[in-house]
């Protein structure tokens, strides 16, 4: 596993540009800005195609029959009760992954154990593993037939194929945003204030809330941010795990699929442009972040 | 122990019928099939990443252009979109009834197609921050000495991103081989045609045969973990041999 950890490269605020200084000798200044146009084009051009032409296609595809077709589409009750279970999940995935996020990148950043290089690619490990294997591990460990099968039988308790399964693969699949965004920031931070704060008489908790946690405030939104919009969207593993009864144990994501599959397209466009505009909603929130981080953290994608 | 202990349940299963069962499941046709098909997919799919990516990083430093800051915060779009949706937009334009007249659905073509949406902020990311520090006196210098642009960019620029665009080709490929949710609508999953690994593992978990899952799963854990190691390890090496 990459030491940089994975998701902290992939995820770490957006760099914004640096503006080109103005180069090559007049002579050159022809074919070079002919070239730059040229890389120009075919990078837009790439992107346009692969990305942006899709996703406003499905937006045109949604609204081309007008807003009443949109509209009883997102009010039909499976529809409604795919994305309360959704925001169920999320409500509990993520305040759930924030507290663990946090002490985890405490213990990283601030602890001092044996095995600290492997709990580093402890916590990565979820961005390598696919979400199928993900899900089919939590059958394997919870299922009727696994590890924890008849123990959990035995106290009525259904995990698989039931809202907590769900919760569970979501919180594993979402598990590592906080603790790498927060643990740069709390790098960043350093011990002066905190120890500081212990040498004035302050405990352990009151260093926690008063300087520490202000310090590192906008590393863990923004790995709630992260952490949110994969919450939302995660396919594979909460597939595994729902018995995927349509009003029961079917998030928005698992209804796009059975909409699409039942050649119910408005419905499937629909629920699935909700979704793309949640995420659009996490880009901007994304950017906004990292503009109030900047000059604070460095780099973090070094 | 939330991660650990479903992973060692894994393990555990793939590993009870012993080697010989392990061999059986893993050597089926339809499981071959999809293995293959996955790893060579997800190979041609991260060296576009590695051309392009690097393109696009060089074009959002190197360039100014009005709505920029927009390209720049799109790139991330394949992040925060639901993977299913990224399936479900792909054929809204590239599918059945395209008004583009191209329709690759159900084709191997789709599956490339969702990985490179998938996969393409990666390389994107880890080059982009490199390349801001990198000084461009020395481009300069060498161009001035008369060194055509295909040389600066062989000599000069290509080593210094070399490491970068190593790790973003590393975790695309981790996350390709895995790649689940932007596959299952656009491919059809037609054995030993389109169906890939993730897909195989779903098909057969459907099934109860979880022997069948486990082992393919944990192929694929080792490819995509195989894989980062190796390009880690040999990003890590380059940057401390080279420049």
């Amino acid at each position: 596993m990459s030491a940089e950890g994975g998701g902290a490269l992939a995820l770490s605020p957006a760099p914004s540009g640096r503006v080109a200084k103005p180069r090559g000798t007049s002579r050159a200044d022809g074919s070079a800005r002919a070239r730059r146009l040229g890389l120009r084009t075919v990078a837009l051009g790439y992107l346009a195609l692969l990305l942006l032409a899709p996703v406003a296609m499905i937006f045109y595809r949604t609204f081309e029959h007008g807003l009443s077709p949109v509209w009883n589409a997102i009010t039909a009750p499976n529809a409604q009760s795919a994305f309360w279970l959704s925001i169920e999940i999320v409500a509990i995935a993520v305040p759930l992954n924030t507290v663990f996020g946090i002490g985890i990148a405490l213990l990283m950043e601030r602890g001092r154990f044996r095995g600290k290089a492997l709990l580093g690619m402890l916590i990565d490990l979820p961005f390598a593993i696919s979400p199928v294997v993900i899900g089919l591990s939590l059958v394997l460990a919870y299922g009727k037939t696994g590890w924890l099968g008849d123990w959990l039988a035995e106290r009525g308790i259904q995990v698989i194929f039931s809202v907590p399964g769900m919760v569970i693969a979501t919180a594993i699949v979402s598990l590592p945003f906080v603790a790498r965004e927060t643990m740069p920031v709390l790098r960043e931070l350093g011990t002066d204030a905190e120890q500081a704060a212990s040498t004035l008489g302050a405990s352990g908790w009151q260093t926690f809330w008063r300087i520490t946690l202000p310090g590192i405030r906008w590393g863990v939104v923004y790995g709630v941010v992260l952490t949110t919009a994969r919450a939302l969207g995660e396919f594979g593993a909460v597939s595994i795990v729902s018995g995927r009864i349509e009003g029961e144990t079917q998030t928005l994501p698992l209804y796009v699929q059975a909409r699409f599959e039942n050649f119910d397209v408005t419905g499937a466009y629909t629920a699935a442009v909700v979704l793309a505009i949640l995420a659009f909603a996490t880009l901007i929130a994304m950017n906004l972040l990292t503009r109030h981080t900047r000059g604070k953290t460095a780099e973090v994608a070094a | 122990m939330l991660v650990l202990l479903p992973v060692a349940a894994l393990l555990a299963k793939s590993g009870t019928g012993g080697t010989s069962q392990f061999w059986r499941e893993i050597s089926n046709p339809e499981a071959v099939a999809a293995i293959k098909l996955t790893l060579i997919v997800s190979a041609i799919v991260v060296l576009l990443n590695a051309v392009f990516g690097t393109l696009i990083a060089w074009v959002l430093v190197r360039d100014e252009f009005p709505g920029k800051k927009i390209v720049n915060a799109l790139i991330d779009l394949p992040f925060a979109l639901p993977t299913i949706v990224a399936g479900v937009v792909l054929l809204a334009l590239y599918g059945k009834g395209s008004p583009v007249g191209i329709d690759v659905a159900f084709t191997r073509f789709s599956i490339g197609l969702a990985l490179l949406f998938v996969t393409l902020p990666f390389v994107v990311r880890s080059v982009q921050p490199v390349l801001m520090e990198l000084d461009v006196s020395m481009e300069e210098a060498a161009e001035s000495l008369g060194a055509s642009p295909l040389t600066v960019l062989r000599r000069i620029v290509l080593p210094s991103l070399t490491p970068a665009i190593i790790s973003g080709v590393a975790l695309s490929f981790a996350r390709a081989v895995g790649e689940f949710g932007s596959l299952v609508l656009i491919t059809g999953n037609l054995p030993f045609k389109t169906e890939v690994g993730s897909v195989y593992v779903f098909g057969q978990i459907q099934n109860e045969n979880l022997p069948a899952a486990a082992a393919v799963s944990v192929v694929l854990l080792l490819a995509a973990l195989v894989v980062l190691a190796a390009l880690t390890l040999l990003s890590r090496w380059r940057s401390k041999h080279v420049g």
